[in-house]
């Protein structure tokens, strides 16, 4: 197997998920570099351990650096600008991960009444997943 | 090749490793369930992390490389050369990560 040729240019499905997949996961390293930035501007080289640190950079949640050094998390490290980065981090992540599996299964089953049912089940789980992320990032 | 392979098996256990961690927050926090717990100290294991930091970082240097290829395709001339320089960022990387794992976990 070799990697599939790049989408031709025009108002497709496929062109449009191909752009996505670049877009969203350049936007998701922004997102990591300024969350991690923000927490050591926040006193994290002091406060937080390696391993509190990467959680927090990957998925920027209080519950992740509740067990760390910081005194406080609703001192700055849960509010509603952090809700923004994790929801906008939950949206790209669930696309970008959904739209991946479907182009690797997609690899292995051909146009098919398969493939219709295997893109409507993606897309249920994508719903679901992006619903359940936001309840959490709401509630928490 | 194996770019290409590892960037496929790296982006499925993402999302295996994401959709059950979402699922165990949601168990755990909104639900009061135990069976949140019981996934999540097997995240909390050391061997589960210096496996979740191979996937995680491999799939985020790999996936700049080949953005990075996309938008400039006259690149594409050291596509090899962008992947020894890939290796050559991720190995001190993810060796400097799993050191300072293991010495926090020798500290207790």
């Amino acid at each position: 197997m070799t990697s599939r040729p790049a989408p031709r240019l025009g108002f497709s499905f496929e062109y449009i998920m191909w752009i996505f997949t670049r877009i969203s996961g350049f936007s998701m390293l922004v997102l990591a570099v300024v969350g991690v930035s923000l927490a050591f501007w926040m006193g994290a080289r002091t406060q937080m351990d390696m391993i509190a640190l990467l959680r927090w950079t990957f998925f920027p949640n209080s519950f992740h650096v509740v067990n760390s050094g910081v005194p406080d998390v609703t001192q700055g490290w849960a509010n509603a600008f952090w809700q923004i980065m994790e929801i906008l981090m939950i949206f790209f992540a669930g696309t970008h991960g959904i739209n991946g599996l479907r182009n690797v299964l997609e690899d292995y089953i051909g146009p098919s009444w398969a493939r219709v049912f295997l893109r409507g089940l993606l897309f249920g789980i994508w719903l679901f997943m992006v619903i359940v992320g936001l309840y959490i990032i709401l509630t928490i | 090749m194996l770019a290409w392979v590892l960037h496929r098996i790296s982006g499925l256990a993402i999302v295996i490793f994401v959709s059950m961690h979402m699922l165990a927050s949601f168990f755990q926090h909104q639900m009061g369930s135990n069976l949140g717990t019981s996934i999540n100290i097997i995240y909390e294991s050391m061997y589960f992390q210096i496996f979740i930091y191979f996937v995680v970082i491999f799939h985020a240097l790999n996936g700049l490389r080949i953005i990075i290829l996309d938008t400039w395709p006259q690149l594409l001339e050291y596509q090899r050369e962008s992947i020894w320089l890939e290796w050559l960022i991720f190995i001190p990387l993810y060796a400097l990560a799993v050191y300072m794992m293991i010495q926090q976990l020798l500290k207790g």
